[in-house]
């Protein structure tokens, strides 16, 4: 009987005071395009290539981001400059396949690829989604303070 | 005014009747039925018998009409299963029964047409205490056998419903 | 014909059915907004402040949509059902007082569009006629979703009604009297609610009219989840707007009628009647919301046998008990 009267009956009044509580609690919702929470210090979004501080490429088109890359997105060609040096003549992403796993970042030498924090490039075809060299390059002359150092700092704790 | 409400309702009432054994469809029938039935609950509204007029559509359009449309519904008639079988003599029967109505009908009207429709109503006519005390003085009696009769009914039909203890 | 009395209850009407609907109205957005709130979200915030235009960005919307009536339907009845589900929903109103009887231009009136003697019954009447509409619908739609969920709420209906009306005979037993201006003014200020008086009826009558106007938990005519919105599955554009606006005209009907027959109508201290009126309706409104936040909808087996066989007795029980008393 005491059972009874707990599961049916007590039942009862016990949920309006939950429901009443959630009523009068914070709700949690954000209005998203208005209030954008800021990302977390790791979050892996789109990709950029870094440059030098004089402005040149830093990617020397080594492969060894397309080596690491598990779902087979990055796609490069090597070419020289006057120079002589190693630079990326065609470098893109298919961000349809990518993952967002950050191994390519951790797999270059050379520093030049990152994973930034843009997360709004949706798009209307899937031809759109290939980024090529001159999407992903950072703007030169910088519009932002590149966040190289602080990613350094946050994302490889163990690069001292 | 009011004699223009009379003859609205008077009207959709007799055209509702009308419908209802014309229809071909089981369920429109129902609705025609209902809608006559709301009709009848004006009539008696203008004849100052509120209670019977609201009695009217909660127990017959409100309740019963509802257990109809129910069980029409369950069983789903086609309109060609509707007024399959007939008797040769029912059409007969019809005319004969429609006949000595027609003939009642008039000679009522003739009888009781002249007398004024203005009669003095007596005080609280057709209110819920008057109704009251008429129905458990003046016929108990009948009143009772109702509702003994009503009881049977649903005992009846609990024991036709109920599913047999030995299967 | 006195004409001075005649526009007095045209305004009257007009008031009360301008009231009725733009309450059905924000009702949507108090709904949306407090099951928001239960679910720890936001409702709706884009439409106005606080999204306080959602109700009139909703009704363009359903205006402007297309309006299909699908090949295989009944034509004529599934184009009447909207109607007969809109027009009972608002006809009740009619009989319930809003407010103390005030003095204009040298003649009284009462502040009801229509003092009938029989009150109560006319109420239970329009809301045995209101079955029909759900029928309707269901059967002409021509869906199986659709007849389930008219045979549900028949069903649902006719076994919900005689509780209700039972609870009814309670304050009919305590009042002596079938007129809701009268049981008004017998109940007086706050002791004499027939709420504190007899709980168990009131309690009765609540669950039987949740029950009658298909909220949740009781809104098995319309589930969602099994019945794809049972009688309304094929309507669309302004015919499935009359549909939304009758549950929700209800739903006010049936919180006004509860306020009259057992929260003492319009009787409170300081504020004028009306405004006392008006703020035990909304708290009624409130609980409808609150409580199809808070709890599932029950099974359709669960729903006969609570109404026949828990409900039921409890009020024959109590109506015996009452009238043993004052008797």
């Amino acid at each position: 009987m005491n059972d009874f009267i707990k599961r049916h009956i007590l039942a009862i009044p016990i949920g309006f005071y939950t429901t009443l509580k959630n009523l009068i609690r914070k709700p949690v919702s954000v209005q998203y395009p208005k209030v954008k929470i800021p990302m977390a210090p790791r979050y892996r979004g789109l990709h950029f290539l870094e440059r030098y501080e004089d402005g040149s490429e830093r990617c020397v088109c080594c492969g060894l981001c397309a080596a690491a890359c598990p779902a087979d997105a990055i796609y490069m060609e090597p070419e020289e400059t006057e120079k002589g040096e190693r630079k990326a003549r065609i470098y893109e992403i298919n961000l349809l396949r990518c993952i967002f796993c950050g191994f390519c970042e951790e797999a270059c030498p050379e520093e030049a690829i990152f994973l930034g924090k843009e997360y709004e490039f949706s798009d209307d075809a899937r031809e759109k989604f290939i980024y090529t060299k001159e999407d992903l390059l950072v703007k030169w002359p910088r519009t932002k303070p590149s966040p190289v150092n602080f990613i350094r700092k946050k994302r490889r704790p163990y690069m001292k | 005014m009011e004699m223009f409400i009379f003859i609205l309702a008077a009207i959709a009432s007799v055209a509702c009747c009308l419908m209802v054994i014309t229809q071909k469809n089981p369920v429109r029938a129902v609705l025609f039925l209902i809608m006559a039935f709301v009709a009848q609950a004006i009539l008696f509204v203008q004849l100052s018998a509120v209670f019977v007029a609201a009695l009217q559509i909660i127990v017959y359009a409100g309740a019963i009409m509802v257990l109809f449309l129910f069980i029409i519904m369950l069983l789903n008639l086609r309109k060609d299963e509707f007024g399959g079988d007939r008797h040769p003599f029912q059409k007969f029967a019809a005319v004969a029964l429609a006949a000595l109505l027609a003939f009642e009908l008039v000679i009522v009207a003739l009888r009781d047409g002249s007398r004024s429709p203005s009669v003095s109503l007596p005080e609280n006519f057709g209110s819920v205490e008057s109704i009251g005390e008429i129905l458990f003085t003046k016929y108990l009696l009948p009143f009772e056998a109702t509702s003994i009769l009503l009881m049977a009914a649903i005992l009846g039909a609990v024991v036709l419903a109920k599913k047999r203890l030995d299967d | 014909m006195d004409w001075t009395f005649l526009i007095v209850k045209l305004i009257q009407v007009i008031a009360v059915f301008a009231v009725l609907l733009t309450g059905c109205a924000y009702m949507t957005w108090l709904e949306r907004k407090l099951v928001a709130r239960i679910q720890s979200r936001l409702g709706p915030m884009n439409a106005g402040y606080q999204g306080l235009l959602q109700p009139v960005a909703d009704m363009i919307k359903l205006l402007f949509k297309e309006d299909i009536t699908p090949k295989h339907v009944d034509k004529f009845i599934y184009g009447i059902a909207p109607l007969a589900s809109f027009i009972p929903a608002t006809l009740s109103i009619a009989v319930v007082p809003f407010g103390d009887s005030i003095t204009l231009f040298g003649r009284t009136y009462d502040l009801v569009i229509s003092n009938l003697n029989v009150g109560i019954l006319y109420v239970l009447a329009i809301t045995s006629i209101g079955v029909y509409s759900i029928i309707m619908a269901g059967y002409s739609s021509n869906s199986k979703y659709s007849l389930l969920g008219g045979l549900r709420s028949s069903a649902q209906m006719i076994s919900y009604e005689i509780g209700m009306g039972l609870a009814i005979v309670v304050v009919i037993l305590l009042s002596g009297s079938l007129n809701l201006v009268d049981i008004v003014d017998k109940q007086g200020s706050f002791v004499g609610w027939y709420v504190f008086r007899n709980p168990v009826a009131f309690v009765v009558y609540f669950i039987c009219a949740v029950a009658e106007t298909n909220r949740s938990p009781f809104d098995l005519p319309e589930a969602e989840s099994e019945l794809v919105a049972g009688y309304h599955t094929e309507y669309s554009s302004m015919k499935f707007g009359m549909f939304f606006v009758a549950e929700y005209a209800n739903m006010i009907t049936v919180g006004a009628i509860a306020t009259t027959l057992f929260f003492g109508g319009w009787h409170g201290p300081f504020l004028p009647p009306i405004v006392w009126f008006l703020i035990k309706v909304a708290a009624f409104q409130v609980f409808y919301i609150w409580a199809r936040g808070t709890l599932p909808r029950l099974r359709y087996d669960q729903l006969m046998s609570f109404g026949w066989k828990v409900l039921l007795p409890i009020a024959v029980i109590n109506v015996m008990v009452t009238a043993f008393f004052v008797l």
